[in-house]
């Protein structure tokens, strides 16, 4: 999917997540910050990773605040971002393919 | 070398006799030779010993560079003095290679970070830690490892001479000009001075800094003018609304109540809950609301609580007045209600931290302990605890009286949820050992209770009893399942904080963390 | 991923405590806390901007979480919105156990929901049927149409009415004695029962009452209610409390259904238990009331 306008999902919460995605050119360029950085910082970053990769997105600027999020509360933040910025999010999303 | 709960203790800290942990009761029957302090003669009458300035209770108590001060954590987040105290032995005295001697520190105290990056701080000996203070402490920037005991550990380490305090200062919110104090009767009230008494036997020198002055004789005192050299008057001693708040209420988040059903569940099957059992409680929220559903046990079988003691808030001094409890004995006050009920309400007294929780005394109230509720940042499956490091590695905590009334009690019970946000409390490996797991009885969690393998008679009352438990190992599972298994922690060889466990061994050590960079190109593992 | 089994049209729903689905941190665990069936809200309790974001947080906590024996029903959005048919799809590929229908009003709306279920079964490749349907009646109209939303559906396993709007459209609010929904509530309850399917209460919304919560609890297990909604896990216990058996009510049935047992092989249809004649119409009834105790803990037999 290509970013086509900056969009965000989530909260600032304990446990959740605030997800940005802005339009870029070059690869992914990931900004992370979390308050369990020293344990689970690569695998954060693996998951956000993944997730990108898994919605064919390979142009962006991806900037993650991660307040001890579960994974799955990382995943569903980084698809509703990036299918809001392609104005995609409200209807028709592939539960169970590009989405799982 | 390795000690008793499988910690790598640094050879170079061995020395000077020092031992690493051999378990619990170690020291039991041995003998120490108590040090005892060079102070002044006051035997010409005098009327008054208050003093114009900070400064000049320094000087008159001869400060100088490399001394120890020591403080108490009475006024808690509201504290104003250490600061006070060291902004002026600093800035006004230039003096450095101070060491900070307190019964805890906090979030008050960030600015004391400066000192230390400074390097004008080069010791930090306390039960709490945290705040900015935790921040540089754990970056390696203190010259010293920092030092941390448990509450009964500290009047240890100082009647054996491993603290020699050169200068006591003594928060207190009344003193008369001679320097008897009470933590009542002021503007900054704090009930129970419990942590101050040893400081101020042990000292060199004691400076008594208050907000209100009154008349002599200020009775009864907790710290006595027979130890005081000098008293100084400040506008405020601290921030009353952080001292004690209003009154701490019971939770009503579902899971603390669920989870504080449970311990009081478990504390009515064993045997030692019968008429004139014993009682302490920390006032975290599954913890204090098990006071509770405890009176519900408490009526049903129409049995009495004997005494409490800890730490005391509004709910326990309910119990006392209810008649539900014979006596409450109080080293320190957390809500309004303990401030003024303490040395009011029959039967609600003052003790030292000594009397406390000193395992080197011959009498601490911790040994006659039949439960203890307690919290934990982390408990691992060798039901080890840590009340000290977040699972990042940084200090962030207070060892208190954890160690000390998990050692002395007869049923020592951890209450906390399986995880916080993503971090997973009950775990493999805590970072540090705070509470040896030779301590500890049982876990109640919010997914389950596990009995320590070591307490087969613990087991056998739940079982009759009719509660579920299951193996600790199968709470870190399922911990582990919701949250991701942690990658570990990274560290220096530098180590910034030395764990002295209550015997004065080394339980643990803290070393400097690696923060782990996202940004940095990932090595390949 | 978790694999949930294939719901059951008929279990024990005592409890069913609602969940907003768009917070992680209440959705990640709220089955410790014991009760019968989670009720997941997309509807009322996610912000109209935010609808996007909860099913994308819903899928993935159906998909990962271990809920374990407790069931899983999502409370989706009404026909009247532009939210239904995505909170359908979401829900089926998620494999949520349950659909709660929101302010329905006729069988109807029962049939097109229903038709959108089957094709998102059909669409995600899920057992055709696993999906279940309850109605949430919300209006004068809806009680009114009561019977005939019960039984529109094979999915259908039950019915509850809403209270806050209900009583709006009547203009009404709650009293101590539920004088206000007295022939609401009788109305669905004989609707259910005709139909053969469940039926549940509304929220009791004031956490602070807790005398005039337990009033009402005590009221629904009088009138014949199976179960009640609740939005605070304190709840709980004082609803498994009231709706378990009673001690004679469970020697009662472990009674009836030996003798029946007994009996059968003998070929005998009515026979007398303790001077009381019983036949077969019973056993319903002593079976659920054996297997409403053994969720209480209080049954520990193999006769169901």
């Amino acid at each position: 999917m290509e970013i086509l306008k900056p969009a965000m999902a989530g909260t600032l919460e304990s446990s959740d997540a605030q997800v940005t995605v802005e339009p870029g050119s070059d690869g992914i360029q990931l900004t992370l910050s979390s308050s369990v950085m020293n344990q689970y910082g690569r695998q954060i970053k693996a998951t956000v990773l993944e997730t990108l990769k898994r919605l064919e997105v390979t142009n962006a600027q991806v900037t993650v605040v991660d307040k001890g999020a579960l994974d799955c509360t990382l995943k569903a933040r980084v698809e509703c971002a990036v299918f809001r910025s392609c104005g995609q999010s409200q209807a028709n999303i592939p539960w169970g393919g590009a989405v799982r | 070398m390795i000690n008793k709960v499988g910690r790598d203790i640094p050879d170079a800290l061995l020395t000077h006799g020092r031992e690493v942990y051999q378990g619990k009761n170690y020291m039991d029957g041995k003998y120490i030779q108590k040090a005892s302090p060079r102070t002044r003669r006051w035997e010409k009458p005098v009327d008054t010993k208050v003093v114009g300035s900070l400064v000049q209770a320094l000087k008159q108590c001869g400060a100088k560079d490399g001394m120890t001060f020591s403080f108490h954590h009475h006024l808690r987040d509201g504290d104003y003095v250490v600061n006070q105290v060291m902004a002026a032995a600093i800035e006004e005295l230039g003096l450095k290679d101070l060491t900070i001697a307190a019964t805890s520190l906090g979030s008050a105290h960030d600015p004391i970070a400066d000192y230390i990056e400074q390097g004008k701080v080069i010791g930090i000996q306390t039960s709490g830690i945290r705040g900015r203070m935790g921040e540089v402490v754990s970056a390696g920037k203190l010259k010293t490892p920092a030092i941390i005991r448990s509450h009964g550990g500290r009047p240890r380490a100082i009647e054996a001479g491993e603290v020699h305090i050169d200068i006591a200062f003594i928060a207190a919110p009344t003193s008369d000009p001679m320097g008897n104090c009470r933590g009542i009767g002021g503007k900054s009230n704090c009930g129970s001075m419990g942590y101050a008494m040893s400081d101020a036997k042990y000292a060199d020198h004691v400076v008594v800094v208050t907000d209100c002055l009154v008349p002599f004789p200020n009775m009864p005192a907790s710290v006595e003018a027979i130890d005081v050299d000098a008293v100084v008057v400040v506008d405020s001693i601290g921030n009353p609304k952080k001292i004690a708040s209003a009154a701490a209420r019971i939770s009503q988040n579902p899971r603390d109540l669920m989870m504080a059903e449970n311990v009081a569940k478990v504390i009515a099957s064993t045997p030692y809950f019968k008429e004139g059992f014993s009682f302490q409680t920390g006032v975290g929220g599954p913890s204090l609301a098990a006071n509770l559903f405890l009176e519900q046990y408490m009526d049903e079988q129409n049995i009495k609580m004997g005494w409490a003691i800890g730490g005391i808030c509004g709910p326990m001094v309910e119990l006392l007045k209810k008649g539900k409890v014979g006596k409450v004995i109080d080293v320190q006050d957390f809500d309004l209600d303990a401030v003024n009920s303490i040395n009011q309400t029959p039967n609600h007294f003052e003790m030292s931290a000594s009397q406390y929780a000193n395992p080197a005394n011959k009498g601490a109230f911790v040994n006659s302990l039949d439960f203890v509720v307690l919290a934990a940042l982390e408990i691992d499956t060798g039901f080890n605890v840590n009340v000290l490091t977040g699972s990042d590695g940084v200090l962030r905590g207070a060892p208190g009286g954890h160690p000390d009334t998990a050692a002395g009690s007869k049923c020592c019970i951890i209450v906390t949820p399986l995880v916080r946000g993503r971090m997973a409390t009950v775990c493999e490996h805590v970072v540090t050992v705070t509470t040896p797991g030779d301590c500890v009885d049982v876990l109640v969690t919010d997914y389950g209770i596990a009995v320590n393998p070591l307490r087969p008679d613990l087991i056998q009352c739940l079982d009759r009893a009719g509660i579920p438990h299951v193996t600790i190992e199968e709470l870190k599972d399922k911990a582990y399942s919701l949250v991701g298994r942690p990658d570990d922690l990274e560290w220096e060889d530098q180590v910034v904080a030395v764990l002295e466990a209550r015997d004065g061994t080394i339980l643990d050590v803290v070393r400097k963390i690696k923060p782990y960079d996202p940004n940095k190109a990932e090595e390949t593992k | 991923m978790i694999p949930r089994p294939r719901p059951e049209r008929f279990r024990l729903r005592r409890t069913m405590m609602f969940m907003n689905a768009q917070k992680p941190g209440l959705i990640k665990d709220a089955y410790i806390y014991g009760c019968d069936s989670i009720m997941l809200d997309l509807e009322d309790a996610v912000a109209e901007n935010q609808k996007d974001a909860a099913r994308f947080s819903l899928y993935h906590a159906l998909k990962t979480i271990d809920y374990g024996d407790t069931e899983v029903i999502v409370r989706i959005n009404g026909l009247d919105t532009p939210h239904w048919q995505e909170d359908i799809r979401v829900c089926v590929a998620g494999g949520a156990d349950g659909i709660r229908i929101a302010k329905c009003e006729s069988a109807q709306d029962v049939k097109t929901v229903e038709a959108a279920v089957e094709a998102a079964e059909e669409e995600f490749g899920v057992e055709k049927g696993r999906t279940l349907l309850m109605a949430a009646l919300e209006s004068p109209k809806g009680i009114l149409n009561a019977y005939e939303i019960c039984s529109a559906s094979e999915r259908m396993f039950g019915v509850a009415i809403s209270g806050g709007d209900f009583r709006k459209c009547m203009q009404t609010t709650p009293q101590p004695d539920g004088v206000d929904m007295l022939f609401a509530r009788g109305q669905m309850l004989l609707a259910a029962r005709a139909a053969g399917i469940q039926c549940f209460d509304t929220v009791f919304t004031n956490l602070d009452d807790q005398a005039g919560f337990e009033a009402e609890v005590l009221q629904n297990k009088a009138m014949g209610f199976d179960g009640k909604s609740l939005i605070n896990p304190k709840q709980i216990r004082f609803v498994h409390q009231v709706f378990a058996p009673t001690e004679k009510e469970i020697i009662q049935a472990e009674k009836i259904l030996r003798a029946y047992r007994e009996q059968s092989v003998a070929g005998v249809g009515v026979f007398t238990v303790d001077g009381k004649m019983i036949d077969i119409a019973f056993i319903p009834g002593a079976e659920r009331t054996l297997r409403l105790a053994r969720a209480c803990g209080r049954y520990e037999g193999d006769l169901v």
